[in-house]
């Protein structure tokens, strides 16, 4: 006969408590495939932890995105914010989809240019661009945003020996009614440093001003802020017109579009929370279409949208490795994901989900990651169903700054798959090993 | 190990205990766990019986059998002062 499957045995105090008209689902929906692939046959052939990127779900998210700009505004170009996720694959895909690319550092620019992106179609972003980066940017006619007056005179000094024109763009930081207001990276609009910059470049018959970009923070909740940056863009590039009579190629208003992950101490659920691609992309393209820029002329909106894209489309699995009670009573769970591998896990409440169906009862845990650090918390206090050791989780909406912002620490990184549009899993970043790590270090004679 | 005498258990799983007013819910393992050790029975004849019935082994039977035991101790629904 065959035996009944066995559950953890559980009893829960029942708390009464005022009625709310609040109250969520419990959320027991196991998550038993990614794009119709078994959880359990991923693990099964690239091991646990895993990570798992949609393609199917990427290309769904860059043409909700898209659409909800292109049909506001008449020209709209996304940029791929390569920090994000500049893993090869998920850098072609969107590519694949029309993006260029938006990078913030030698080692960015250089991806980019190694994923076929034409120099002309990489915009370069951040504050500290080295010499020879600059002059390879200048070389590839690259889009140059400079963040500070001593980048402005390194271009001008490179220049004075190159036949190149700098196409160069500069970063505005502007008051857009939130706080804390990012005032660290390039030239204020409200104290006139902005002008300053535009007036230094515009004299100077080196560079050519083709953009005006500003970033205005990260998980944006508010796409009002958007509207008075585009605004405020605005109305620089209808003043270099009236200035100059020079019309800004581009108006890029950065990224920072929230993903629906719930950001710890938040009271509703980021899902209950996020503007939708099309509150942006109203407040966007209403600022710029209702500014005194001639419409003759109007600037190509650019986007360096990353982690409202990529988020959703990412998954991590993973296996509890053992159950305990702390000595309040709580249950703790032990699982092989740590926040080296999670390090949004420091500011979002991630949704975790069991990988086969449970029952319905669900207990307050707190679920550690394997790592002997105290910090090593995944989820504290989570309604979470009684998984055994051995069983699989999937943790949601993890695509974003994870597989950059990863530490190899006390553990190795592990594989990163790809459930491509195909219906196959590729192997897209290989597991590291031993001899990866060992192969940087150099042991000087004397220990040997 | 004994639960309290008083102690009101529901065939849903409901538990109720008189002298505190407390309420808990369980799940349909640890309802028949709690059954059988209001019947008097000891872990080594509950062992047998459940992973007779249930896909799990001893050792992992013994793992959540003292777990679940902790909890019933750390809501006051043992009876410690009459052990046998």
């Amino acid at each position: 006969m065959e035996k009944k499957p066995f559950e953890r045995p559980f009893i829960k105090k029942l708390q009464a408590g005022m009625p709310s008209k609040f109250g969520m689902k419990s959320m027991t929906e196991p998550i038993t495939h990614i794009d119709d692939i078994p959880v359990s046959e991923i693990i099964a052939d690239y091991g646990s932890p895993v990570y798992v990127l949609s393609e199917k779900t990427i290309r769904d998210q860059f043409k909700k995105a898209k659409h909800a700009f292109t049909t506001r505004y008449p020209k709209v170009q996304f940029a791929w914010s390569y920090k994000t996720n500049y893993l090869d694959a998920v850098c072609r895909i969107f590519h694949q989809e029309g993006s260029w690319a938006e990078v913030v550092s030698g080692f960015e620019y250089d991806k980019a240019l190694q994923n076929g992106v034409k120099g002309s179609q990489i915009i370069f972003n951040g504050p500290a661009k080295t010499d020879e980066e600059l002059k390879k940017a200048i070389d590839n006619d690259s889009l140059i945003h400079i963040d500070h007056f001593d980048e402005m005179y390194a271009i001008i000094a490179i220049s004075e020996n190159s036949e190149k024109r700098p196409k160069v763009a500069i970063r505005v930081n502007m008051d857009t009614g939130i706080y804390p207001m990012w005032d660290r990276f390039g030239f204020n609009y409200e104290s006139g440093d902005a002008w300053d910059a535009i007036n230094r470049i515009m004299v100077n018959e080196k560079l050519d001003l083709v953009g005006l970009h500003a970033h205005i923070g990260t998980y944006m909740f508010s796409a009002g802020s958007y509207k008075i940056a585009a605004g405020k863009l605005a109305d620089l590039a209808y003043g270099i017109e009236r200035k100059y009579g020079v019309n800004i190629k581009y108006i890029d208003v950065g990224g920072g579009f929230a993903s629906q992950n719930t950001l710890k101490g938040a009271y509703y659920p980021g899902s209950d929370t996020t503007p939708s691609f099309d509150e942006y992309a109203e407040a966007i393209s209403s600022a710029l279409l209702n500014s005194q820029i001639n419409p003759r002329n109007l600037p190509t909106l650019i986007l360096e949208t990353g982690r409202a894209l990529i988020d959703d489309a990412g998954y991590l699995l993973g296996t509890v490795i053992a159950n305990k009670r702390l000595s309040s009573g709580n249950r703790a769970t032990i699982v092989d994901v740590g926040v080296n591998l999670l390090f949004t896990s420091f500011w979002y409440e991630h949704e975790v989900y069991p990988a086969a169906p449970v029952s319905e009862h669900m207990e307050e845990t707190t679920i550690f990651g394997p790592l002997c650090m105290n910090i090593d918390v995944i989820r504290d206090a989570i309604a979470f169903p009684l998984l055994k050791k051995g069983d699989h989780f999937v943790i949601k909406r993890i695509g974003a700054y994870n597989m950059t912002q990863w530490m190899q620490f006390i553990t190795l990184r592990p594989n990163v798959v790809l459930t491509g549009t195909d219906g196959k899993v590729h192997l897209i970043r290989k597991q590291e090993h031993m001899d990866l790590i060992r192969q940087q270090e150099v042991i000087p004679g004397h220990l040997k | 190990m004994r639960i309290k005498k008083n102690i009101a258990i529901s065939d849903s799983g409901f538990v109720f205990n008189p002298t505190t007013g407390d309420s808990y819910s369980m799940n349909r393992i640890g309802r028949q766990i709690l059954d059988y050790l209001r019947e008097g029975n000891t872990l080594e004849e509950i062992k047998p019986r459940m992973t007779e019935e249930y896909d799990v082994d001893e050792a992992s039977f013994e793992k959540y059998y003292f777990d679940f035991l902790s909890m019933l101790r750390q809501f006051e629904l043992l009876d410690e002062k009459n052990e046998d």
